[in-house]
């Protein structure tokens, strides 16, 4: 009896390190790919990418599927971690040289200003539920979005300045150099960012979502989601943990934002990057790889992230949203049709006699 | 003193009194009954006692100290934990991990301890996987730790259910329809269970309930309200002869 709940308790963490293994695995492979030059430059181009995606997909399934409250904004927090951390190593592009310290600290402090917002924006925003919630987090990432594309800021001999008119407004001397410049962005940001720190970062990720979620702060969080008035009854803080998850999620997204931001020589917000359709495409990330599954957010991110690519590449430009939209449709009914569910369970009980042993597939 | 003391109790919602001059005091270790008709506002009152509504007038006591609109969370602090009608589990979590929900707040270690796995979190982890898997098996649930609480048959979620909130280490102990929906057989098999948890536990109880067997077995003193009102308090087996009380359950 007790040998089996050992057992059974160590489930999770093996579970775990089956995901770590899945990252390092696919670092190792696309490291083998590259030193055997067998990769094709856009391929190469989309590594950075991939890890953001990645990293933005587990950070919002921390929200959507462990708090199970639905925001449309987690492409705001994403901007702001990029834009503070571009900042940053704008700055102090002269003073560290080293490319990895600098990005090192621009996440640090990227994913901690996020998580600031996460929790000035969660207060107001966590009294709603559902749909109103969704719409208010939408609400939140545009302005976000918008507000950034105003502000100028700029550095001379007498320190910072600021502005939410033009670069004229400033008032900097003539040895003043315009850091963030409205609407144009941040420019000339150093591209520290590697496929290595990519990696490492989504294991960073990884280890805090996985261990969050199997701790007793976590446990806290889905019995919220599971039962509100429940979880009241035993004398969980609901504002307390679904601020705590809230704002977490938004500093990972912030840190996804800097990895994102070091990877571009001009930062600008639009809606494409951190707009409404980046909100939408991460939770479409989040869906398609299951609702409260962690492995399946980071498969989802890359297999969606690489399809249009691919297609791309197969000579199918003019299909390829087409394309990209059957293939949604046919995995949203994979996951959720009651024939489709039947004869998966069908196919898995199949499986697992032929298994006898380890009962493989799960 | 009394454990639980509830003096002049009573809430309006707009126009209507829902519960009206309640007065009841519960000794420690009792069995009490609360019984009524349908929308006599036997809900209402637990949920004045967890501090789901605030009351309009009246004052309630538990342990000597005063409860009277404090939250939720501070009164499941202060000692009392419920169960409810419909029955409310973590759906999505196993067995063992709703008993822990309700071990959290006495064994704590902080956010940083759990993510980076300090000591402190094996160490707490370790007694709250024994303390919950102690808990289980004085529900003869400890077989079914790792299965999902929504795969448990009816009966054994209503045992989860008390047994996640005993967890939270109470002094008094409300139960809110138990036998709701069961059989002869599975009501007798509750009654069973829950003398025994008041003896195991040494636990003061007051629950509310339709099943007229179920409240004369094991019920040491009840109330009966009507309409908000109280219409008789006593001891069970004079207050179930009282003809007020047949009036209102059978009619004239």
């Amino acid at each position: 009896m007790k040998l089996r709940n050992k057992f059974k308790f160590d489930k999770r963490a093996r579970q775990s390190l089956i995901t770590y293994a899945m990252v390092i695995i696919a670092f190792v492979v696309v490291q083998i790919l590259l030193a055997t030059g067998s990769m094709t430059s856009l391929m190469k181009g989309l590594l950075v990418p991939l890890c953001v995606y990645a990293i933005l997909a587990v950070s919002l399934n921390l929200t959507v599927g462990i708090l199970g409250e639905l925001s449309l904004g987690h492409a705001g927090f994403m901007c702001i971690g990029a834009f503070t951390g571009a900042f940053f190593s704008k700055c102090v592009q002269d003073v560290i040289t080293i490319g990895w310290l600098r990005i090192s600290i621009a996440i640090i402090l990227g994913s901690a200003m996020a998580g600031l917002f996460g929790f000035l924006i969660g207060m107001p925003v966590l009294r709603l539920k559902g749909d109103y919630l969704a719409i208010v987090t939408l609400g939140f990432g545009e302005i976000i979005k918008t507000v950034v594309n105003v502000v100028y800021i700029g550095r001379d001999e007498n320190g910072f300045h600021f502005s939410i008119k033009s670069n004229m407004d400033l008032n900097m001397t003539e040895n003043g150099k315009t850091i963030v410049k409205g609407a144009q962005g941040i420019t000339g940001t150093p591209k520290d960012a590697t496929f290595t720190i990519g990696i490492i970062l989504l294991l960073v990720t990884l280890f805090i979502v996985l261990n969050l979620i199997n701790s007793r702060d976590g446990r806290a969080i889905m019995a919220i989601r599971d039962n509100r008035i429940a979880a009241e009854s035993v004398g969980i803080n609901i504002t307390k943990y679904k601020l705590m998850a809230f704002s977490i999620s938004a500093a990972l997204a912030g840190s996804a934002g800097v990895l994102y931001a070091h990877n571009l020589n001009t930062l600008t917000a639009s809606t494409n990057n951190f707009g409404y359709n980046m909100s939408i495409n991460i939770l479409v990330f989040v869906v398609l790889g299951g609702i409260g599954n962690i492995r399946g957010s980071i498969i989802g991110a890359v297999i969606l992230t690489l399809l249009p690519e691919l297609l791309r590449s197969f000579n199918l430009d003019n299909l390829r949203m087409l394309i990209y939209a059957i293939i949604l449709i046919v995995v949203m009914l994979f996951n959720s049709a009651p024939s489709f569910i039947q004869f998966r369970e069908k196919v898995t009980a199949v499986v697992k006699s032929k298994l006898p042993k380890k009962g493989g597939v799960n | 003193m009394a454990l639980l003391e509830v003096k002049s109790l009573g809430i309006s919602f707009g126009g209507l009194r829902a519960v009206d001059n309640l007065n009841v005091s519960i000794e420690q270790g009792k069995l009490y009954g609360l019984i009524g008709p349908n929308g006599a506002g036997k809900t209402t009152i637990f949920n004045l006692l967890t501090g789901v509504y605030k009351p309009s007038d009246g004052f309630i006591t538990l342990d000597g100290v005063d409860i009277t609109g404090k939250s939720t969370i501070e009164i499941n602090k202060a000692g009392i934990a419920r169960t409810f009608q419909n029955i409310r589990l973590f759906k999505g979590m196993s067995v063992i991990d709703n008993v822990k929900i309700g071990l959290h707040n006495g064994n704590g270690y902080s956010t940083i301890e759990g993510i980076l796995r300090l000591p402190r979190y094996h160490k707490v982890e370790k007694e709250m996987q024994e303390k919950a898997l102690e808990l289980l098996k004085v529900f003869d649930l400890d077989s079914e730790a790792e299965t999902l609480a929504s795969n448990l048959p009816y009966g054994k979620q209503r045992k989860l259910e008390i047994a996640r909130a005993l967890a939270t280490n109470p002094k008094l102990l409300l139960l809110d329809e138990p036998a709701a929906g069961m059989n002869p057989q599975e009501t007798l098999a509750l009654m069973e269970t829950i003398q025994f948890v008041r003896k195991h536990f040494n636990m003061t109880i007051l629950l509310i309930e339709h099943d007229m067997k179920l409240v004369s077995g094991i019920c040491e003193e009840l109330t009966v309200l009507n309409f908000g009102q109280v219409l008789a308090q006593g001891e069970t087996s004079e207050v179930l002869n009282n003809p007020d009380v047949i009036k209102a359950y059978l009619g004239e």
